[in-house]
């Protein structure tokens, strides 16, 4: 060994991470190398002196907390979604069986059984214009609003423009029904807002389109495809029927596209 | 990710934040900015854990530690130069302090000489010297062979002396 390979493995041989035929070797040239002693010898003072001034530098206590409390608002958005599908899906399910149940037993779906529903759809088309909350993304186009709801929902809303016949998709939000958390796509018509909520129906049987009138609002329901549709109103029944038949009709295709 | 996965990282990386943090602190050369790099690379680190499936939980997270505060520092490049200065491999003995001398040396010396070193030098002797790490590790989160942590280390360490000679001469 040369002072030169000396050299090269000194550090090496100073933390102990030489094998052992190369510490035996360098200490053999150590013993014969005035000049490479003298260099183990600094080495190993500055590294003592490194070791014993502690210079380690410690994380401050509030970086610790700053960075749990981070880590947290990171999980937020999603968790919130998921933790609110999972806490509710059994609220949710015994819902669906309760209206499930009406139509079992025979009765209208705007008998009294489903009055639930029906009072948070219109309260839902109610505070979004009280609120000015009517739209979380504002967008006209279809193509964006669908992808906006992926991830937020455990299923694809069923819905289109229809600007050419007096009906534009003016954007879509998250909303509750039921406790869940479903689509609700905002139409306009005139100045008239049209709140359409869709949720998964709790059978494929499909229902046509039926209207009622609650609390000053007209709301239309059917179900198409395995979804549950609700319009909601102030606009005139005839209008919104003719909203309803358009969804209705577009639903046909969009699912076979 | 869910509460699990949060609390499997915390368990597996929080630890490590002082190391995380004294090597940032060291490479930045500044309490803030460490403090930034360091919630920013755990931020990644979070981000990355679902993929992370090594063992070696103190090395992957000083490596994306490192790497976030490099991003920052070229970011961040025309704040302070760094001194460099004409330095022969082979130290010798008028330039070295002798080892009774570096016995004496206190630790404000010590950190102003190992501040004034070039970033890659100053990096292996903060992750060796001053924390303890192996030289595999070392090679992972710097991202060189084996055998460049030993020859970088060399010339880390003989700058370091030349260094702490200037001051020890500078000041006596
Ligand atoms: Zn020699």
């Amino acid at each position: 060994m040369d002072c030169q390979q000396a050299k090269y493995l000194l550090p090496g041989y100073i933390d102990r991470e030489l094998d052992l035929v190369h510490s035996v070797e360098f200490e053999e040239h150590l013993e014969g190398c005035s000049a490479c002693k003298s260099a183990h010898e600094q080495q190993q003072a500055l590294q003592s002196a490194i070791g014993g001034a502690s210079l380690s530098y410690r994380a401050p206590t509030e970086l610790r907390k700053r960075i749990q409390s981070q880590l947290r608002r990171v999980d937020e958005p999603k968790m919130t979604w998921n933790r609110r599908l999972r806490s509710n899906s059994a609220l949710a399910t015994a819902a669906m069986l309760l209206v499930a149940a009406t139509w079992a037993i025979g009765h209208n779906w705007a008998g009294n059984k489903s009055d639930g529903v029906i009072d948070q759809v219109v309260a839902s088309h109610v505070r979004s214009l009280l609120v000015d909350h009517v739209a979380d993304v504002a967008s006209s186009d279809r193509h964006q609003v669908k992808p906006w709801f992926s991830g937020k929902l455990d299923y694809a809303p069923e819905f289109d423009d229809f600007a050419s016949q007096g009906f534009p998709l003016s954007g879509g939000r998250l909303d509750y029904v039921n406790r869940r958390p479903v689509a609700a796509m905002v139409y306009g018509r005139r100045k008239h807002v049209i709140n359409l909520f869709c949720w998964p129906a709790t059978s494929e049987r499909t229902a046509p389109i039926q209207l009622l009138d609650r609390q000053g609002y007209h709301l239309a329901h059917w179900v198409k495809s395995g979804l549950e549709f609700w319009a909601v109103s102030d606009l005139n029944t005839t209008e919104l029927r003719e909203f309803a038949e358009l969804l209705q009709a577009a639903g046909t295709d969009s699912a076979a596209n | 990710m869910q509460d699990t996965e949060r609390a499997s990282f915390e368990e597996a990386v929080l630890p490590h934040l002082d190391a995380a943090y004294n090597l940032a602190r060291w490479l930045t050369r500044n309490e803030a900015d460490a403090d930034d790099c360091v919630q920013e690379a755990f931020l990644r680190a979070y981000r990355f854990y679902a993929g992370f499936h090594g063992v070696n939980c103190r090395a992957w997270l000083l490596t994306i530690v490192r790497n976030t505060c490099c991003t920052w520092l070229q970011a961040h490049r025309a704040r302070k130069p760094t001194v460099t200065f004409d330095e022969e491999m082979h130290s010798t003995a008028s330039t070295a302090p002798d080892a009774e001398l570096l016995g004496k040396i206190d630790r404000e010396l010590l950190r102003k000489a190992i501040d004034e070193l070039p970033l890659e030098f100053r990096e292996v002797i903060v992750l060796r010297d001053i924390d303890g790490t192996s030289y595999k590790d070392i090679a992972e989160i710097v991202g060189i062979p084996l055998g460049t942590v030993m020859s970088r280390l060399t010339r880390a360490r003989g700058r370091l002396q030349h260094g702490l000679a200037r001051q020890l001469g500078s000041e006596s």
